[in-house]
C-alpha cells in the first residue's frame, strides 16, 4: 500500500485559523511582533467614524512672486499653525498633512460641527508680542520672517536651539523702545510673551543689561533654555512665520461623514462581507464537494489571515478598502476554480485523486500565477497614482492577491493531498459525473 | 452542468455577430469619453468632478414633492440661485441637495433656515469638491490606467506574443468603454469610486483572458497552422467556460451583497462592478480568444505577403 500523506498540515492550518481567529478578538503578543486584536489594530478611515476632511490650497494668484522655496517654508509653518490650532480646539486625534506642493489636508475624527471647523481653521493666525500687562508691541505686520536656530547665542559657552526672528525697520523700532522698557520694569515681569491667537507659546526674558539701550537689531533670538529641543525650536518658528505667510489658505474641498452615516457603512461591509463568504463557501460545496470543502477551509484561512495582517499593519481602512476585500474574497477562490476544473479533467481522463490533484496543481499554476501578476500590476498603478481612498483600496487588493495566490496554492494543496489519503467509492464526491460517456 | 467541452460551437465563425455588438457598446463608451475630451461630455458627473456642495439633510417628516419644492424655495431665498438638484434619499425622510459651490457660512445660513420650518432637521453628509481637485484626480486616473495598460501589454508579450498581449489589452479597453456606456445611458453619476471600479476590473477582467490564453498556449504547442489555431482556440474556450462562469460567480456573490445591504456612497462602486465583471466574462469568452485569431491571421497574411515579395 502507498505510503498515506501525513496529517500534520491539516493539523497546523486548522490550529492557524483557530489562533487567527482568537487573535481577531484578543490579539496576540508573539514577543518580536505584537498583532493587535481587530479593534485596536485597523484604523477607521473618516467615512467609517465620521469626521471631516477639509483641503486647504495657498492662494498664490493674489500674492505674487512667491518663489518655491517660499512656498515650502510656508507651508511648513502653515502646517504647524493648523495643528496648534487643532490641537487649542480639542481635535486632538486631527491628522495635518501636505499634499502636493501647495495643499493642506486636514483630517478629523468624530467632529460634530465640521463648518465650524472650517471657519475657525481657515481665519489667519495672529501673532503678537505683548508685554506683561498686555500691551501689544509688535504683530505680525511687524515681521518678516522667523526660523529654528543652533548656536551659543547668549555666550554661555554652550551651543542651543532657538528661534531666530526677522523684524521690519518699523518693527525694529518698536521693539527697541519695548525691550528698553521690560528691561527696567522693577515688578519682575522682564518678559515677552509671544501669542499666538490669544494663547501664550513663549515668554522670553529680556535681561537687564538692555534697560538703558534695548535691543536694536534686524534679528531677534528668542531663547527657550539650554535643554529646548530641535523640534520645539522649530515648531515655536514655523507658528511664528504663520503669521505672515505669503499666502493666503483658501477652503477648495470638504468632505464630511456623520458618524451614523458612518457606524451604518461599517456594519453593512461587515455583514456583506461575511454572508457573501458564507454564500461562496455554500457554492463552492454544491458544485466542487470535496474540492469545495477543501476551498472553504481556505477561504476562512484566507479570510482570518487577512483581518489579522491588516490590524498588524495598522492600516487605515476605508470603506473603499473593505470594498476592496470584500472583492479579493471572491476572486481568492479564483485559482481555486481554476485548480479544480484541471482537477476534474484528470479524474474524467480516469486518474487517481492522488495523482489527479498533482497534476492538477502543476496545469493550472502558469494560468493563476500569469493572472495575478497582472491584477498586482494594476493594483501598483492604482498605489502610485492614487489619492486617499483609491490607494486605501490598491493596498488591501495587493495584499488580497499576493495571500490568495499563497493561500491557494499551498494551503488548498495540502488539504487536498490529506484529502487524496482516502480514495472515495465514486467520483461524484469530487463534482465529476459518473456513467457518463466519458 | 452542461458540458461544454463537448459543445460544437464556434467563437471564432461567430466573432462578426459578437465584434459588432461589442462595437456598438462600447463605441459609445469611447465616443462618450472623446466626447468629454472636447468638452461636450454626456457623463453626470458628480459634484467632486464639476465642482459644487452636496448636502444631505434629514428633515425628520416624510419627503414628497411639496416638501423638495420648498426646500428648493429655502435654497434660493438664501443663496441666490436654485438647487441644481433635490432628491429624496435614505428611508423617505432625508433629502440630497446639489447646488453650486457655497461657502461655509452660507451652509449654515441654509441649515439654520431649513431647521426654522424642518424643526427636526439634522444635517447628514456634505461634500464639497472644487472641480479643480476633479481634474487632478481624472489625470491621475488616466495616466494609471495607461501605464497599468502598457505594463500588462509587456506582461503578455513577454509571457505569450504580443498579437496576444494586443487581444488581451483590446478585450480590457472593452470593458471599461462597456462600464462608461452603461454610466451615460442610465446617467449613474460619476464619481471616484467609478474611476476606482473602472481600475479595478483592470485588474479582474484581464484574469479571465489570461486564464483562456494559458488553456489555447497550452493546446498549441508546437502547432502553427492558422486554420488548426482557430479549432484550437474554439476548444479552449470550452474548456475554460467552467471557470470563466464559476468565478465570475464567486466574484459576483460578494458584491451583489453590497449593491443589495449597502449604503448610497458605495452602491454605485457596486453597480460599476457589476457591469465590469458582466462584461468581462463576455468579452473573455466571446471576444478575446477569435480576436487573436484574427491578429494572427492579419499578421499571417503579411508575413505570407513579405514571402511572396521575397
Amino acid at each position: 500500500m502507498k505510503k498515506k500523506y501525513s496529517p500534520a498540515g491539516m493539523i497546523v492550518i486548522l490550529l492557524v485559523i483557530v489562533l487567527s481567529t482568537w487573535t481577531i478578538f484578543n490579539g496576540l503578543n508573539l514577543g518580536v511582533v505584537k498583532i493587535p486584536d481587530v479593534r485596536n489594530g485597523v484604523v477607521l478611515g473618516l467615512d467609517l467614524v465620521g469626521g471631516a476632511e477639509i483641503t486647504y490650497e495657498a492662494d498664490l494668484e493674489e500674492s505674487d512672486n512667491v518663489s518655491a522655496e517660499e512656498l515650502s517654508s510656508g507651508m511648513e509653518a502653515a502646517r504647524t499653525m493648523l495643528r496648534q490650532r487643532l490641537t487649542t480646539l480639542g481635535y486632538t486625534e486631527a491628522e495635518v498633512y501636505l499634499s502636493g506642493t501647495d495643499r493642506i489636508v486636514v483630517a478629523i475624527p468624530n467632529i460634530e460641527d465640521p463648518e465650524e471647523a472650517v471657519q475657525m481653521l481657515g481665519s489667519t493666525a495672529e501673532v503678537t508680542f505683548e508685554d506683561a500687562d498686555g500691551n501689544v508691541i509688535l504683530t505680525g505686520d511687524d515681521l518678516t520672517g522667523a526660523s529654528m536656530a543652533y548656536g551659543d547665542v547668549n555666550n554661555t559657552g554652550f551651543n542651543q536651539y532657538f528661534v531666530d526672528v526677522a523684524l521690519s525697520a518699523e518693527g525694529q523700532e518698536k521693539f527697541t523702545e519695548a525691550t528698553k522698557e521690560v528691561a527696567s520694569r522693577t515688578d519682575g515681569k522682564n518678559y515677552i510673551s509671544i501669542m499666538m491667537d490669544g494663547e501664550v507659546i513663549s515668554a522670553p526674558h529680556v535681561d537687564a543689561e538692555y534697560a538703558t539701550t534695548g535691543i536694536n537689531s534686524e534679528h531677534v533670538s528668542i531663547t527657550l533654555g539650554s535643554n529646548a529641543t530641535q523640534e520645539y525650536a522649530s515648531q515655536l518658528a514655523g507658528l511664528i512665520a504663520s503669521g505672515q505667510l505669503p499666502f493666503s489658505l483658501t477652503n477648495i474641498q470638504m468632505e464630511s461623514v456623520s458618524a451614523t452615516l458612518g457606524m451604518d457603512s461599517l456594519k453593512t461591509s461587515i455583514q456583506a462581507a461575511i454572508i457573501g463568504l458564507i454564500l461562496i463557501i455554500l457554492f463552492m460545496i454544491a458544485y466542487y464537494r470535496v474540492l469545495g470543502v477543501a476551498s472553504a477551509i481556505s477561504l476562512i484561512f484566507f479570510g482570518v489571515v487577512f483581518v489579522d495582517i491588516i490590524s498588524l499593519s495598522h492600516m487605515n481602512l476605508t470603506l473603499s478598502g473593505i470594498a476592496g476585500i470584500i472583492l479579493t474574497l471572491g476572486m481568492a477562490v479564483d485559482a481555486n476554480v481554476i485548480i479544480f476544473e484541471r482537477i476534474k479533467e484528470e479524474l474524467r481522463a480516469g486518474r487517481t485523486i492522488r495523482v489527479a490533484t498533482d497534476a492538477g496543481f502543476k496545469n493550472a499554476f502558469s494560468a493563476i500565477l500569469d493572472s495575478n501578476v497582472t491584477t498586482c500590476i494594476a493594483a501598483c498603478c492604482l498605489w502610485w497614482q492614487g489619492t486617499g481612498t483609491i490607494v486605501g483600496f490598491a493596498k488591501t487588493l495587493l495584499i488580497g492577491v499576493l495571500l490568495s495566490m499563497f493561500t491557494m496554492l499551498i494551503i488548498t494543496r495540502i488539504i487536498l493531498k490529506t484529502f487524496a489519503n482516502h480514495q472515495p467509492k465514486s467520483l461524484s464526491a469530487y463534482g465529476v459525473k459518473t456513467g457518463g460517456a466519458e | 452542468m452542461k458540458d461544454f467541452t463537448k459543445s460544437k460551437f464556434s467563437f471564432v465563425q461567430k466573432f462578426k455577430i459578437f465584434g459588432i455588438i461589442s462595437l456598438i457598446l462600447a463605441g459609445i463608451g469611447l465616443g462618450s469619453f472623446i466626447a468629454t475630451v472636447f468638452g461636450a461630455s454626456p457623463f453626470n458627473f458628480d459634484t467632486e468632478f464639476v465642482g459644487g456642495v452636496e448636502l444631505n439633510y434629514s428633515l425628520g417628516v416624510d419627503v414628497d414633492r411639496s416638501v423638495t419644492d420648498n426646500v428648493d424655495a429655502i435654497v434660493n431665498r438664501v443663496t441666490g440661485s436654485h438647487a441644481s438638484s433635490i432628491q429624496m434619499t435614505g428611508g423617505g425622510q432625508s433629502v440630497q441637495i446639489r447646488t453650486a459651490e457655497l461657502d461655509s457660512e452660507s451652509r449654515d445660513a441654509l441649515f439654520e433656515a431649513i431647521k426654522a420650518e424642518y424643526p427636526n432637521a439634522e444635517s447628514g453628509e456634505t461634500s464639497y469638491i472644487s472641480d479643480t481637485v476633479g481634474d487632478d484626480l481624472k489625470a491621475a486616473a488616466v495616466k494609471a490606467s495607461l501605464l497599468a495598460i502598457l505594463l500588462i501589454l509587456i506582461y503578455i508579450t513577454i509571457r505569450f506574443e504580443l498579437r496576444s498581449g494586443l487581444a488581451a489589452v483590446i478585450t480590457l479597453c472593452h470593458d471599461i468603454c462597456v462600464m462608461m456606456a452603461f454610466f451615460v445611458i442610465f446617467q449613474l453619476p460619476v464619481n471616484m469610486n467609478f474611476i476606482a471600479a473602472a481600475l479595478t476590473i483592470l485588474g479582474y477582467s484581464i484574469n479571465a483572458t489570461i486564464v483562456i490564453f494559458d488553456r489555447i498556449r497550452e493546446n498549441s504547442k508546437g502547432i502553427s497552422d492558422q486554420r488548426v489555431f482557430a479549432d484550437i482556440t474554439d476548444r479552449s474556450i470550452c474548456q475554460t467556460m467552467a471557470r470563466s462562469l464559476n468565478t465570475s460567480i464567486t466574484t459576483l456573490i460578494p458584491i451583489v451583497l453590497i449593491l443589495v445591504l449597502g449604503v448610497p456612497s458605495i452602491q454605485n462602486f457596486a453597480i460599476a462592478l457589476i457591469v465590469g465583471i458582466v462584461s468581462g466574462t463576455y468579452s473573455s469568452i466571446c471576444i478575446a480568444g477569435p480576436l487573436w485569431v484574427n491578429l494572427r491571421r492579419l499578421g499571417g497574411k503579411k508575413t505570407a505577403a513579405k514571402k511572396a515579395k521575397a
